[in-house]
């Protein structure tokens, strides 16, 4: 069962943060996933598998997750701990991924302007508001649907097909 | 041939008439809304039409979302990766697939495999359509999933197709609605032939003015994606339309609606006209309506592009939406010149790069790397003596895979190598090392390159 309160210092990256930047194509075969965690987002933040710590949050401008279908990105990014990723947008088959998988991600406009790389964010999920801590701010992000939001309790969509089968 | 006439659950068809093919077919599904005390028919997009068609409601407009069910489901070797379909399905202990004959399988990405990782990969897949039936199955040697769909019969116009791979969105060049899912949708599809959708909401492109020499479906949509960016079009669809439109190949459709995905779109869509009635008969037998959007359909956003003075573009690192016009990087010297993928293998591609090459050599510094979209298209190149033309100019010749362009094997680049490819995505570490570098461009600039060992514009060779 996933939180849907999710607390975390956040990593904050830039616009058009693709899949080949979160995974590069050329480990794309390796069959050892820890060994494919090492090179996440590396050309974006050199060593970030080593210095990313459980539940932290991801902060990134527009676009996030553009390019391939790979469902191996967001997995990676919430098996390396990653608690959630907030950004202005998605792209639309890494967004639907990320919550297939039980990634929380959340739209906020204008998020990269408002808070710095370091700040804790607390995120509601179910209402969509987004707490700066650190700033004593609150944000307010797009909410998710009642079905997505059902998919994300479930714990991914495939928990939900086994619980609707039953 | 595999069996295209049996349908699936839910897929009767009727036939068409092609005389009228642009009677609106689904105009009994528009039912009326009321604004302001006025009852107004309003129009739909062919994307609100397609989904409507494959979902229980009688009107799905833009916003809402459907259960819609699937008539395709392609899947690569995303079917055999770790975390890929196969080993999702397995889990959820299902006995059967929805519906084997409407899976098409195949391999692509890495082959034949390049390391014992990809073997494996390969092997899983190989295993699992052997398990569940799946008689749509290409192994190594047919082609690139957006060449072997569409070739093979598998696309026909207001069909509603996923595949695990982004650049799905190729197949709207047939008038179909193809999006691009990840493993865990696809399972889902495997398992009950329906996925949800949210129904886009839909940008108009007109694209008009004659095409100029040498310039291809790859400039235009290159210049488009310079325009609305690498984000003008997330969760949205694209229609196409205009005399240049028309003018286009299907070869050159599938480019603009390939990379479609590029500007972030959920599908990208030609209507039909009379070329894609005569490729789509070609290939298959299968009844298929004609889905064309009301004239009062509801865009989002429209956008005129007129094309008589385009120039080639090409696409600077890191991003394809950072076109340029050749001239601004002419002469930018290059390690690797390739020709090849989902968006730049195409017979088309390798004709007008040999045009360029006939009786000349590539530049010496250049490794100069052609791979044929599919095995059908290989053997017309050979049988037009295009692969003669390649081989005698220096180029190397592979066999049919995605190669380089999803930075697998067969032309990586090494730190601070520089390339120029047909592809359709120049990012960070893509096709290779990080520290390499990537410019897109058309065949004909791909060519012309090569000849010249630096970025060069075709124009002044031919």
């Amino acid at each position: 069962m996933m939180r849907t309160v999710i607390k975390g210092k956040t990593w904050k990256l830039g616009d058009d943060i693709n899949t080949d930047l979160i995974l590069p194509g050329p480990y794309l075969t390796m069959r050892d996933t820890e060994q494919m965690m090492q090179h996440v987002l590396e050309g974006a933040i050199p060593r970030f598998a080593e210095k990313i710590r459980k539940g932290e949050i991801i902060v990134a401008g527009k676009n996030f997750g553009s390019g391939s279908s790979r469902e191996i990105a967001p997995l990676l990014l919430k098996r390396l701990g990653v608690g959630a990723v907030v950004a202005e947008s998605f792209a639309r088959i890494f967004f639907r991924n990320a919550i297939n998988i039980g990634l929380p991600v959340i739209e906020c406009k204008d998020i990269s302007e408002k808070i710095k790389s370091g700040d804790v964010l607390e995120i509601n999920l179910e209402t969509g508001t987004i707490k700066n801590v650190s700033r004593k701010e609150n944000y307010a992000g797009t909410r998710l649907p009642k079905f997505l939001l059902e998919i994300i309790e479930a714990g991914g969509a495939l928990k939900r097909l086994r619980q609707s089968a039953q | 041939m595999p069996d295209l006439h049996s349908g699936g659950r839910g897929f009767k068809s009727r036939p068409v008439h092609f005389a009228n093919w642009k009677v609106e077919i689904y105009s009994q599904n528009n039912n009326y809304s009321q604004k302001n005390g006025d009852v107004t028919e309003v129009g739909m997009t062919i994307a609100e039409k397609i989904l409507t068609a494959h979902s229980p409601k009688q009107r799905a407009v833009a916003g809402e979302f459907v259960e819609a069910k699937v008539d395709w489901a392609m899947v690569h070797e995303e079917l055999g990766t770790p975390n890929g379909v196969a080993h999702l399905f397995e889990s959820l202990g299902y006995e059967k697939v929805w519906n084997p004959k409407r899976i098409v399988a195949l391999l692509d990405h890495w082959v034949p495999a390049p390391s014992v990782d990809a073997a494996e990969i390969h092997k899983t897949c190989r295993q699992f359509v052997k398990k569940y039936g799946v008689s749509n199955w290409f192994d190594m040697n047919a082609g690139i999933c957006h060449q072997i769909m569409p070739e093979q019969g598998f696309v026909c116009p207001g069909e509603l197709i996923v595949g695990t791979d982004s650049h799905t969105t190729t197949y709207g060049a047939l008038g179909a609605f193809s999006t691009g899912v990840g493993a865990t949708d696809m399972t889902v599809v495997f398992a009950t032939g329906k996925l949800w959708f949210k129904v886009p909401e839909t940008i108009k492109y007109t694209i008009s003015g004659k095409l100029p020499k040498f310039i291809s479906g790859k400039d235009i949509i290159l210049r488009i994606l310079k325009e609305i960016g690498t984000d003008g079009a997330v969760y949205k669809a694209i229609e196409y339309y205009g005399h240049t439109v028309k003018q286009l190949s299907i070869d050159g459709r599938m480019t603009i609606c390939n990379m479609g995905v590029e500007a972030g779109a959920k599908a990208a869509i030609v209507p039909p006209d009379q070329k894609t009635t005569r490729y789509v008969k070609a290939r298959t037998k299968r009844a298929y309506k004609i889905v064309k959007a009301d004239k009062d359909a509801e865009y989002i956003e429209k956008r005129d592009l007129e094309i008589s003075n385009l120039e080639p573009q090409v696409a600077k690192p890191p991003t394809p939406a950072n076109s340029v016009p050749v001239t601004e990087v002419e002469n930018t010297p290059i390690d690797e010149a390739f020709i090849g993928s989902c968006t730049g293998g195409r017979l088309e591609d390798l004709a007008v790069a040999a045009k360029l090459l006939k009786g000349k050599k590539t530049a010496k510094n250049v490794r100069f790397i052609v791979i044929p979209a599919s095995y059908e298209i290989f053997l017309e190149a050979e049988k037009k003596g295009i692969i003669r033309t390649i081989l005698e100019a220096g180029g190397i010749i592979e066999s049919p895979t995605c190669g380089p362009c999803t930075g697998g094997h067969l032309g990586l680049l090494a730190a601070d190598e520089t390339a120029i490819a047909t592809v359709s995505r120049n990012f960070v570490g893509r096709m290779g090392s990080p520290k390499a570098k990537v410019y897109l461009a058309s065949a004909a600039t791909v060519a012309a390159s090569a000849l010249k060992g630096k970025i060069t514009n075709p124009n002044t060779l031919g």
